[in-house]
């Protein structure tokens, strides 16, 4: 951007150039793992046993890939984590969509229909935040079994939209509080109810915050492994834990290029959401602070 | 038939009583304002009358019918906001609609208010935009028209105006007052604005600390004010108090006002205006309340006509507003305004002959506060 002004000596460009030299070998340095799971995934195993970890492959291949979708042995199926990718989205989906719509309920009741108190409910709801996960592991197993739920996705999509409805809820609490009291209210009087005055005035102008609840919450359920080791079956299990499965499942040598590429395949989306969607993410987070 | 009643409505907000005891009435197609220092409880009636919060004792009633426990919509009230509050996802057009959408007009029907009210203020040409995308005088129309197209029994208007600037306000009163002459609307409007009040109401009401302290017609308010608070707070700018002591027996009655390093002035009470209750206060110290408007230039060629009592001062100050001057001069223990012609050729520091018209004075009683004359 060059609405900046600054000095323009020789002093001043050295300075610049050990500040961006900095900069860019900071950016590699976090970049690297990344850079070397990539360039592993794509070499045949006999390069990686004889090369090196940074060499660029030589004999570039896609097997890898093909094997950790299709073939390469999870305990004690060897199907690949193709289906277990298509169970994590059968998944987040479902929790996503439910806990944001939850969540976008919850901060409009909490805001412009408030009752005796409500700040209490909200400051309760905040605990979820700062649960561990470790700490509910128990008495959920004993809800799901009680609900019948146990391994199976709706069990799964429920734990999550549970525990993801604090966060969700926080957003949109927070960003419906900058929105005008006067707005529901210039509602009531047209006659509008509750749910019309969600649907038709709050909710057309709250696509900022649906973005961010939808990426927080896409990412964080897509990423869990905990809740998907503790609370999936054989069939129902994320890619996560499948991820971790494939690793894990000692048969013969290490596949590192399989490894990586199923490493690769299980962190796509979300990287992909990032990429796609990460501005909106940043924008709808300050949404609330500016007007206009 | 009163279209609008408060009934010894009280309003508490946890242990904060924001409304305490209000009562008022207007007729049917009456304009009533309100007005009062900020934070008196004006917008809290406003909510109340329309029902988005309840009362906490009293009752309201809307031609007739007890609506205190009715939801806003139930109500049949239209309300402008101060910050407008239009929708920012709909266009002009549904905006206005929107409350008729609500109350399942037929369509056709629905858009042909929008025509009438976007005819009626002129926003014919900006029904396609969205609200972020017109000024605040548009804006301002907008929300009016939203208020208009339905046909409620009672609109309120919180401060509509407070956001335009000095131009744009003074045309939307004089539409305002248009308008209501030619619907015959029942309408209760806030503000801050002297002049919107004195020129837009039928009937004032001036509230202070969740109280109304007088009830009455723009002349009422501004000519026989109840006590100072209501005397000081309507008329800009605001009314003189000057302390002095009652003298006098039956029939006539004189102010003595005390002046340090001068002779006592001594103002004469005009006989017709009540010196007999007077008399009985002879010796008591009183507030004597004075209009600027009160004083005027000493004029040598109208001296046999002029009526009232003749005084000189010093200036101190010389504020030309451009329709009149405004003076400051010392009188008594403190110093006045007072408001001359434009042609009144005066500097600062020198004497000034000038009347006061005691036929509009009005006195208190200095500790209650309260009229006694
Ligand atoms: N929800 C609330 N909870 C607690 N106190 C409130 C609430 N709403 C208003 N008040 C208090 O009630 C009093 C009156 O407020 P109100 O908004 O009616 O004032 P107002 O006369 O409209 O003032 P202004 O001229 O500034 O608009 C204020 O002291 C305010 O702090
Ligand atoms: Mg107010």
């Amino acid at each position: 951007m060059a609405n900046v002004i600054r000095r323009r000596g020789i002093k001043a460009r050295v300075g610049r150039g050990v500040l961006y030299a900095v900069l860019i070998t900071a950016a590699l340095f976090y970049a690297l793992p990344l850079i070397v799971m990539l360039m592993t995934s794509f070499k045949p195993l006999s390069e990686i046993t004889a090369g090196s970890l940074l060499s660029l492959p030589q004999d570039p291949t896609l097997a890898p890939w093909a094997k950790a979708w299709g073939e390469a042995c999870t305990g004690m199926r060897c199907e690949g984590v193709g289906g277990y990718f298509w169970n994590s989205f059968a998944i987040v989906i479902p929790a996503v969509l439910i806990s944001t719509a939850i969540g976008a309920l919850n901060g409009y009741a909490l805001t412009k229909w408030r009752f005796k108190g409500s700040e209490l409910v909200f400051a309760l709801m905040l605990f979820g935040c700062f649960i561990p996960f470790q700490v509910v592991l128990l008495p959920m197993a004993q809800t799901l079994g009680w609900l019948g739920l146990s391994s199976s996705r709706s069990g799964l999509v429920l734990v999550h939209v549970v525990f993801g409805i604090a966060f969700t809820t926080l957003f949109f609490r927070n960003f419906y509080v900058g929105i005008p009291d006067e707005l529901v209210s210039a509602a009531k009087l047209d006659g509008a109810g509750f749910f019309r005055i969600f649907w038709r005035i709050l909710l057309p102008v709250s696509a900022p915050i649906i973005v961010v609840s939808i990426i927080w919450q896409f990412t964080q359920i897509w990423n869990d492994f905990l809740f998907g080791v503790a609370f999936s079956g054989h069939s129902t299990q994320p890619v996560t834990v499948a991820l971790n499965n494939l690793v894990n499942t000692s048969t013969g040598v290490s596949e590192y290029n399989v490894n990586m590429a199923a490493a690769m395949i299980a962190a796509l989306p979300t990287l992909l959401v990032y990429v796609l969607a990460g501005k909106y993410f940043v924008r709808g987070l300050t949404a609330g602070s500016v007007k206009g | 038939m009163a279209a609008l009643d408060i009934e010894q409505v009280r309003k508490e907000f946890g242990r904060e009583r924001v409304l305490k005891d209000v009562s008022l009435s207007i007729e049917s197609g009456q304009f009533l304002i309100l007005v009062g220092p900020s934070g008196c409880g004006k917008s809290t009636l406003m909510n109340a009358i329309a029902g988005l919060e309840p009362v906490t004792s009293g009752r309201i009633l809307i031609d007739g019918e007890d609506v205190t426990h009715r939801t806003p919509a139930e109500r049949d009230i239209a309300m402008v906001f101060q910050s407008y509050a239009l929708y920012p996802s709909m266009t002009v057009r549904q905006n206005i609609s929107f409350g008729l959408e609500m109350r399942k007009v037929p369509k056709a029907e629905r858009e042909q208010a929008v025509e009438r009210v976007a005819d009626l203020l002129q926003i014919s040409h900006l029904l396609k935009r969205k609200p972020a995308q017109l000024s605040g005088g548009q804006r301002q129309r907008v929300a009016m028209g939203r208020a208009l197209a339905r046909e409620p029994k009672v609109y309120l208007f919180d401060e509509p105006l407070s956001n335009l600037d000095a131009k744009l306000r003074v045309d939307m009163r004089t539409e305002i007052k248009k308008l209501h002459q030619r619907l015959g609307t029942t309408i209760v409007y806030v503000t801050h604005d002297q002049v919107e009040a004195m020129t837009l109401a039928d009937k004032i009401a001036v509230m202070r600390d969740g109280h109304i302290l007088q009830l009455g017609s723009p002349d009422e308010v501004y000519n026989n004010p109840v006590d100072m608070f209501v005397a000081g707070f309507m008329g800009s700018p605001s009314m003189n108090f000057i302390k002095a002591t009652l003298e006098g027996g039956k029939g006539a009655c004189q102010l003595r006002i005390a002046t340090p390093e001068e002779a006592d002035l001594v103002l004469p009470w005009p006989s017709a205006r009540g010196a007999d209750e007077l008399a009985e206060r002879a010796g008591q110290t009183v507030i004597l309340g004075l209009r600027p408007e009160h004083f005027s230039e000493e004029d040598e060629r109208l001296t046999s006509q002029a009526e009232g009592t003749l005084l000189t001062a010093c200036v101190s100050v010389v504020e030309p507003t451009g329709a009149d001057i405004l003076l400051r001069l010392p009188l008594g223990q403190g110093e006045v305004t007072a408001r001359v012609g434009p042609k009144c050729a005066i500097t600062a520091g020198e004497r000034l002959a000038l009347r006061v018209d005691m036929d509009r004075a009005v006195l208190f009683d200095a500790d209650s506060e309260h009229r006694i004359a």
